[in-house]
């Protein structure tokens, strides 16, 4: 494994009597895509908001290219970035106006030519000048990944990115990542529980139940592992604390 | 920079590294709440309004009362002054509860501070955009009284400044505090925003003498900036005086209360990481 773009030890988080992240330790390997799978409640937002240093933790560390998170987030806020259907960018200001001021936030040099360039590969142009408020979800979708690549970050956390999506418009999303990536080189750990998205995109996937990492590997690793026909199945084993060693005869 | 085959840069964006203070991200948050106003006649319209209805008012009620008033008489616009400056510490308090409580109705917090933005730097930002709205709402109702009553506020002279700062600082002061309590208890706590003010309103002594309260409220009086604003604006337009007390009372006060307001936000901020309220605050 080359050096960790993302290294996780012992992070935990307790919300009163839930302990919504239970000592998780992962690292994600640099200019590669790594998923936190799980179902509702699993940990997987939590986790990325401790990663973001949106959350405080209760223990454990967080280092992002070489950083450590919960000391010197400042240091590296501007080398990553962040999307998630559950934050809108404010719905009366333009889609332009949205972008120029993360631009501005983020410090970039050359924020219209930047703006017109991820106006091109997202699609978005024809919108530029609407209220965001206005948008589709599938509009609203790309102005957020805009928004997230503003600074082309060298680490992206993605909360369900195709959480609301129709089938072509999550593909179109899912290409589109694939693509930014591998001409970029960053690093994505993404949070979804949508196997084939995970399937498609990510080397690495972390099962995560009650807090708990309780598998990891690639996908085809796991499926391998469990005995089943795709990681759909993974999932409802996991999600149902069905163990891998209740299979006799993986295949 | 380069560009590659679909037009995208590849990477080697300028950008900064995050490290100090910016004053770039303070002009940044500016720029989003002069958008926000912008966009929108009716916010500007009521920024507008309210303190023009109350300088119409009360410059109804002082003409009547020259003539039945002999204190009203020997300084005719001791009641217009003070509702012009009680709205500049209204406006300031509201101007930063207002700016902050957008970030929360928009669910945009998430996204804010997962850039390098800093918190010292927003709250920077929401004074600066306190004071924009402060002149927006206030000085119009200002000008206004010139033709309408013939009174001006700007001939209290340079002292005029040194009672707008106080009572902005004052205003500020509370907005943080305010903005404090909002983090720490959520949206249920947003009409403080509307209401804490008014509550300080009867022992400021807007217009009347601090004389006039209880003993004991005289002492409450004593703590706040506003009362001894209102004194010394008094103290000029009757007496034609500078008092020089009440001006040091006043700062030493704001010092003391704006410092409390950046604790409690700060804190307040921190207590919202730690449980978690950035990414779940809004409607």
């Amino acid at each position: 494994m080359t050096k960790p773009a993302i290294l996780v030890r012992g992070l935990t988080k307790r919300f009163k009597a839930t302990l919504a992240v239970d000592h998780v330790d992962f690292a994600v390997a640099a200019g590669t895509t790594a998923a936190l799978l799980g179902g509702n409640g699993a940990g997987k937002t939590t986790t990325l908001s401790m990663l973001l240093g949106l959350l405080l933790p209760d223990a454990g560390s967080v280092e992002i290219l070489g950083e450590d998170m919960l000391r010197h987030r400042h240091r590296v806020l501007a080398r990553m970035n962040f999307s998630s259907p559950y934050l809108d960018l404010p719905h009366r200001l333009s889609v332009r106006q949205n972008l120029e001021i993360y631009g501005r936030l983020y410090g970039l040099k050359d924020r219209a030519r930047r703006i017109a360039a991820l106006a091109r590969d997202l699609q978005i142009a024809d919108f530029l000048a609407e209220p965001t408020g206005n948008l589709s979800a599938g509009q609203k979708t790309r102005v957020a990944l805009a928004k997230a690549l503003l600074n082309d970050p060298e680490v992206l956390l993605l909360d369900e990115p195709t959480a609301s999506l129709d089938p072509d418009t999550g593909d179109w999303v899912r290409g589109y990542l694939e693509r930014w990536r591998t001409r970029t080189g960053a690093t994505i750990l993404l949070a979804s529980h949508n196997m084939g998205e995970v399937e498609r995109l990510c080397s690495e996937v972390m099962m995560l139940r009650r807090g708990k990492i309780v598998d990891r590997g690639s996908p085809q690793q796991l499926i391998d592992r469990y005995g089943r026909a795709n990681l759909e199945e993974v999932f409802l084993d996991i999600a149902r604390g069905r163990r891998e060693s209740e299979f006799v005869e993986p295949r | 920079m380069t560009e590659d085959a679909e037009g995208g840069w590849l990477g080697g964006i300028a950008h900064d590294t995050g490290g100090g203070f910016s004053p770039g991200r303070v002009a940044a948050m500016l720029l989003r709440y002069l958008y926000l106003l912008r966009s929108s006649w009716p916010r500007v319209l009521e920024l507008i309004y309210w303190p023009t209805i109350q300088m119409i008012l009360w410059g109804f009620m002082s003409q009547f009362l020259r003539t039945n008033s002999s204190w009203v008489a020997s300084a005719f616009g001791v009641l217009l002054a003070a509702v012009l400056l009680w709205d500049v510490m209204f406006r300031g308090q509201l101007g930063v509860s207002m700016s902050f409580l957008e970030e929360m109705w928009a669910r945009n917090l998430g996204h804010l501070f997962v850039s390098p933005l800093r918190p010292y730097e927003w709250v920077l930002s929401l004074l600066a955009m306190s004071l924009i709205r402060v002149i927006i709402g206030v000085v119009p109702a200002m000008l206004l009284a010139i033709p309408l009553y013939h009174y001006s506020i700007f001939g209290l002279g340079l002292p005029l400044i040194a009672f707008f700062v106080n009572l902005l600082v004052m205003g500020w002061a509370l907005g943080l505090i305010i903005t404090a309590l909002i983090l720490r208890h959520g949206m249920g706590a947003e009409t403080i925003a509307w209401l804490a003010i008014f509550i300080l309103a009867p022992v400021s002594a807007v217009y009347y003498p601090v004389a006039i309260l209880p003993g004991w409220l005289q002492y409450v009086s004593a703590a706040l900036p506003s009362a001894h604003v209102f004194e010394g604006m008094r103290a000029l337009m009757f007496a034609h005086v500078f008092r020089l007390d009440h001006f040091a009372a006043a700062v030493a006060l704001n010092l003391l209360y704006i410092a409390l307001g950046a604790v409690a936000f700060l804190w307040s901020f921190r207590s919202a990481r730690r449980r978690g309220a950035l990414l779940h605050v809004g409607e």
